[in-house]
């Protein structure tokens, strides 16, 4: 079977988020008024697999390899059958 | 008693450190290309700065799952000091073996200026040269050197003495206002548990001859030096 993942990375809760902050800022220059502007990655990755819980673990362990940083991030998956 | 200076794709700093090893300290040091795994037959390491793997995902990363990476871990647990600069520190807390994460600057910009830091530790390998509290110039230049660590891992840091280096002023004074980064308690540089691996964002190879308009950093090479030879 085949899947695509898409891997969310967040910052996790409390942390800095300069970009997020300068973004905030700019759409207040264009008169917005943003409560918050959080920046997040979106990684598509797709890979196939016996079934979608196999995949799942697959993508975790990505996650937890290599995709995310574990001490300053927070990471979801949303995984589909394509 | 050779020192490997280790290349990853879009590392640019290493022909610096390989100059100052050399040429000014007079240590042997080799360059080693990242594809080469087997470091047995050097007694220390230095990862210089640059932007491997073009800072793709996050600084470091990338770098820091490459197989040279076990070799280099090998060598830490045989207690050999491995210095890891800028990209070079990024690279080693990414792989695990240095605490916290580099993040980006508190103000996102791109920050290459003189800092002055105070020394914090003498007792690594790459600082024995140093006195305690000491102010020393060292330039930095980096996007992600906002060093951020949990409040548990920060305690551990300062109870081990594991906090080398902090951005401060000129009279030695720790303040926000001399933060470049944002950088948690302004730490600019920290060693490793087994105190034999030191990350550092500043780069001591741009201030260790007179001509770049400090020395300060060269001490930091000339005490792994002692440590290598066997003078200390």
């Amino acid at each position: 079977m085949r899947y695509e993942a898409d891997v969310i990375i967040e910052l996790k809760s409390g942390m800095l988020d300069p970009e997020g902050t300068t973004i905030k800022r700019a759409l207040e220059h264009l008169g917005y008024t943003p409560e918050s502007v959080k920046t997040a990655k979106n990684y598509t990755i797709t890979l196939d697999s016996d079934n979608i819980h196999t995949a799942r673990e697959n993508v975790e362990q990505m996650c937890q390899k290599l995709i995310a940083n574990p001490i300053i991030h927070n990471y979801t998956i949303t995984l589909r059958e394509i | 008693m050779t020192v490997a200076i280790i290349q990853f794709g879009g590392s640019n700093c290493d022909q610096d450190v390989l100059h100052v090893l050399q040429d000014v300290v007079g240590l042997d040091a080799r360059l080693v290309w990242y594809k080469e795994e087997d470091l047995s037959d050097f007694e220390g390491v230095v990862i210089p700065g640059g932007f491997s793997y073009g800072d793709y995902l996050r600084a470091g990363a990338i770098a820091a799952r490459t197989p040279i990476m076990e070799s280099v871990k090998t060598l830490v647990t045989e207690g050999k000091p491995v210095l890891g600069i800028c990209n070079g520190f990024q690279v080693l807390t990414e792989s695990g073996l240095l605490a916290g994460a580099l993040t980006t600057n508190m103000y996102p910009k791109f920050r290459c200026q003189p800092t002055c830091l105070r020394v914090e530790s003498t007792g690594t390998p790459f600082t024995s040269r140093f006195k305690k509290g000491e102010v020393v110039r060292i330039p930095i230049a980096h996007k992600e050197g906002n060093f951020y660590a949990t409040e548990d891992t920060l305690a551990q840091l300062e109870h081990d003495d594991l906090v080398v280096f902090r951005y401060a002023d000129a009279k030695g004074h720790v303040t926000d206002a001399v933060n470049p980064n944002g950088s948690q308690e302004n730490i600019a540089g920290i060693a490793s548990t087994s105190r034999n691996v030191l990350g550092m964002m500043p780069h001591p190879e741009r201030a260790s001859e007179d001509i770049l308009g400090s020395k300060d950093g060269l001490k930091i090479f000339e005490s792994m030096a002692d440590h290598i030879t066997g003078s200390v």
